[in-house]
């Protein structure tokens, strides 16, 4: 495959694989300008923000002192360039509630997301790639249907559902997990789960499809001929190659359940981002909204990126088109 | 093999046992809300958290008693007041801070200042600006001056006002603007807990202050540690009640309550609150609906709904109907007023009077529990008034309220936990951006309340406000609000009106 890439590049020349580099790089920045003008001029949408962030029982004299105070009497512009500018040096401007740094905030909370992010992802590949291989050994067996009616019920369940159910048997009923919270490893299981499985679906499908594909192919074939064991032919030739595209897929799901981790988190009170960004649109805290949106998008877009990036490296006919 | 699978089965089970934090056998009482705490101060964080946990650190000079309606003297021995505009206090001399520094007058005249220097930028300015300045007589004796009368200064006393040790704010960090950051100095106050630990918006740890002074009306706290949590699922919080992960939770949505109170496992406590719900009218047609500037279509629609039901079978029992524009448990609430019973047959009348026998179509607002909205639309669909329902955030609601535009706003009030008129009605019917109708009549009635300290004149005063504003069904008040409260068999725990949980009172059974 290496000599391939080789190949590719003394064909195409080291000039394609910048441009396509580089077109990647200014359409992820041209996503990130666009979603945080989209994402600060929303924020206006839903009224005098001063009132808002003033709460209920507030007086008159005491809006007006926020409206004044926070700079909401200046024109949207104004306030989107000047925000612009400080995000653009990492400042995020300070929480309105909670009084602090958004940024440091920010890192804080994205340490937990991550940690959930990354223990659901692990599960959803743990559980969804040996279910794909299988479905594929035996397409349209028992075991098949069975791997097909866990993505069904795993896209068509939903996720505060699932939660909710599983908070009932392990947490209340048999009470050998932690209902809520975050101080050990045990807090994480749940939440993993409820939001791994989401994915399941889409991995495994995906590593089925793959399998049945490659099965096909040449050059398993030829690995049989030769007489390689079944073990050999499906880990080390077939997955191999198979999974490169839920290599990608993986890439992006995790970016999603970073942002989607809203409804997990709040359920399951874990103080990451996705709690973070519920609470702050409750509260009206506005840049703390403002800089959530941004820095998840950006993780998005980049998480993205990367998945473009290693689908061209892996393969070259997607730098031509 | 067998074996082998129930051991390993077993050894999961154990390392995943739910460790045991909560309750009596620890002597930690953990309670939880849906809001993140990251700022222990009660004058830069503007939350009933903070509230609620300020009573718990900090003292005033005063404490509202719910049982009796008045004051009794906390950190002050006694008070007396000269005239309208000042009040000496005589203060206590056994108590100490969380830090060990003795309390005395120069901490009260601290605190004072650094509310009323406006460069310290406290918010909420309402509950402190009534002063004009606090002086030091000697070191167990406190003056404290008004800019006007004002009846609501024992109770901003009592709530709001926590007092500080003198120099608290002093080395306060400076941020990245240059300007001082108050709310990140460490709490100290006098109060019978203080803060053990503390994670931004994940928990706040209070141990019992065992050098709290005796005598006082808080009592001597029995209770070892109390732990606040956010969860902000309300499903989530019940799981961790009945899972002994909670003692104590309130804002129990009324069908959960009703079914935990069946099973027995927990106490339930439906108890009212100072929160009331009204309807606004747009009386002078700013809408650009003007069927509500007509007096007899503002009372039939005070006619057609039925809020003895909503309050009984939607709120709970602890709610009650109301028919003035303030809390019946507030001073100066007089419920004697013109009363606007249930008869949709007269709400017919007046429509058809009015003319509009067919009724109308027009679009009503709201922002808090819709149930309850929704049961009005009913009972105004029959009698022929079709609402078309706005539901919004309070912020935008109350955005589009101020610039006139929301013919019908059903909406709710708090009062600050204040158990006075003058901590709703004047905030209503006195010409501001809230007044649906400015009515000069209830504006210089409202004045005249709240700038006298003679209660017989207040109450008069209020009373003439009150009556206009039902005469002429400027709103219609709807009914109090009452919450549930759900708490562990082992707590001994009594709720009070003015929604601040005592958990200093509270003792293990």
């Amino acid at each position: 495959m290496g000599e391939c890439h080789l190949t590719f590049l003394k064909q195409n020349g080291l000039d394609t694989v910048i441009a396509f580099f580089i077109k990647r790089l200014v359409t992820a920045l041209l996503v990130v300008l666009t979603v945080s003008a989209m994402t600060f001029s929303m924020t206006f949408l839903t009224g005098d923000p001063a009132i808002a962030v003033a709460g209920e029982n507030a007086t008159q004299a005491d809006i007006v002192r926020i409206r004044e105070y926070y700079g909401y009497d200046r024109p949207i512009p104004v306030q989107f360039m000047s925000w612009l500018g400080r995000a653009a040096q990492g400042d995020f401007g300070q929480s309105l509630y909670l009084n602090q740094p958004v940024s440091i905030e920010i890192f804080a909370r994205l340490k937990t997301t991550m940690t959930l992010g990354l223990s659901a992802l692990i599960f959803a590949l743990v559980l969804a790639i040996p279910l794909g291989v299988v479905a594929a050994i035996r397409p349209n067996s028992l075991l098949d249907r069975f791997a097909l009616t866990v993505a069904v019920v795993g896209q068509a369940m939903p996720s505060f559902w699932f939660a909710l159910t599983m908070m009932l048997w392990f947490g209340i009923n048999w009470r050998i997990l932690p209902v809520s919270g975050t101080d050990t490893w045990a807090h994480f299981v749940m939440p993993s789960i409820a939001l791994g499985y989401f994915i399941t679906p889409g991995v495994m499908r995906l590593t089925r499809a793959g399998m049945l594909e490659v099965l096909r192919s040449d050059y398993i074939r030829t690995a049989r001929a030769k007489g390689a064991s079944g073990f050999s032919i499906l880990f080390k030739h077939a997955l191999r190659n198979a999974i490169i595209p839920v290599v990608s897929l993986a890439a992006v799901q995790f970016g999603f359940m970073l942002g989607g981790s809203i409804v997990i988190e709040t359920i399951f009170a874990v103080n990451g981002l996705g709690f973070l960004a519920w609470e702050s649109i409750q509260r009206a805290d506005l840049p703390m909204m403002q800089a959530i949106v941004l820095v998840l998008s950006v993780f998005y877009i980049m998480l993205t990126f990367l998945a473009d990036v290693l689908n061209a490296w892996l393969d070259p006919r997607i730098r031509i088109s | 093999m067998k074996h082998l699978q129930l051991a390993l089965a077993g050894a999961l089970v154990a390392s995943l046992a739910v460790p045991a934090f909560a309750g009596k056998s620890d002597d930690t009482l953990n309670w939880a809300t849906d809001k993140e705490i990251a700022v222990i101060d009660p004058y830069f964080s503007v939350t009933r958290e903070l509230v609620i946990m300020g009573q718990m650190g900090w003292d005033g000079l005063v404490l509202f008693n719910s049982e009796t309606g008045e004051f009794d003297p906390l950190l002050a021995k006694s008070w007396t007041w000269d005239g309208n505009m000042a009040v000496e206090f005589k203060l206590r001399e056994d108590v100490v801070f969380h830090d060990g520094s003795t309390f005395d007058a120069d901490d009260v005249v601290y605190t004072v200042n650094f509310l009323l220097n406006e460069e310290n930028g406290v918010p909420a300015a309402s509950i402190y600006n009534w002063m004009k300045s606090a002086e030091k007589i000697d070191d167990y004796t406190v003056r404290i001056e008004l800019n006007d009368p004002s009846p609501l200064a024992f109770s901003y006393l009592s709530n709001e006002i926590s007092i500080m040790p003198a120099g608290h704010y002093d080395n306060a960090p400076t941020g990245a603007d240059g300007s001082k950051d108050y709310s990140s100095v460490a709490p100290v106050g006098t109060g019978p807990y203080m803060v053990a630990d503390s994670q931004t918006g994940k928990s706040i740890l209070w141990k019992r202050n065992d050098a709290y002074f005796e005598g006082g009306p808080k009592g001597t706290p029995e209770i070892g540690n109390i732990r606040y949590r956010t969860i902000s699922e309300s499903n989530t919080q019940l799981a961790e009640l009945l899972t002994g992960g909670l003692d104590w939770i309130w804002d129990v949505p009324k069908e959960q309550a009703l079914r935990m109170e069946e099973s027995g496992q927990v106490s339930v406590v439906n108890e009212k609150t100072l929160r009331i719900s009204y309807m606004a009218f747009d009386v002078d047609g700013d809408s650009g609906q003007d069927f509500f500037t007509d007096k007899r279509v503002r009372q039939a629609v005070s006619h057609a709904i039925n809020r003895e039901a909503i309050a009984t079978e939607l709120v709970g029992p602890a709610s009650t109907v109301i028919h003035s524009a303030c809390h019946p448990d507030q001073f100066g609430c007089t419920q004697d007023v013109k009363q606007y019973d249930y008869d949709p047959d007269k709400a017919r009348a007046l429509l058809a009077e009015a003319g509009y026998p067919a009724g109308f179509e027009f679009d009503l607002y709201g922002y808090r529990q819709r149930e309850f909205t929704e049961a009005v639309i009913g009972d105004l669909a029959a009698v022929g008034i079709r609402a078309n329902l706005n539901w919004m955030q309070y912020g935008s609601l109350l955005d589009l309220t101020h610039k006139g535009k929301t013919p019908i706003n059903h909406m709710t009030w708090g009062s600050g936990s204040v158990p006075d008129v003058g901590a709703i009605t004047p905030h209503f019917f006195s010409g501001g951006a809230d007044d649906p109708a400015k009515d000069p009549r209830t504006a210089e009635a409202l004045a005249r309340g709240d700038t006298s300290v003679d209660s017989a004149v207040r109450k008069e005063a209020y009373a003439e406000a009150l009556g206009i504003i039902a005469e002429e069904a400027y709103w219609l008040p709807m009914f109090t609000y009452a919450k549930y409260y759900a708490f562990s068999k082992d707590l001994n725990f009594t709720p009070t009106s003015d929604e601040i949980p005592r958990f200093f009172e509270a003792t293990w059974n």
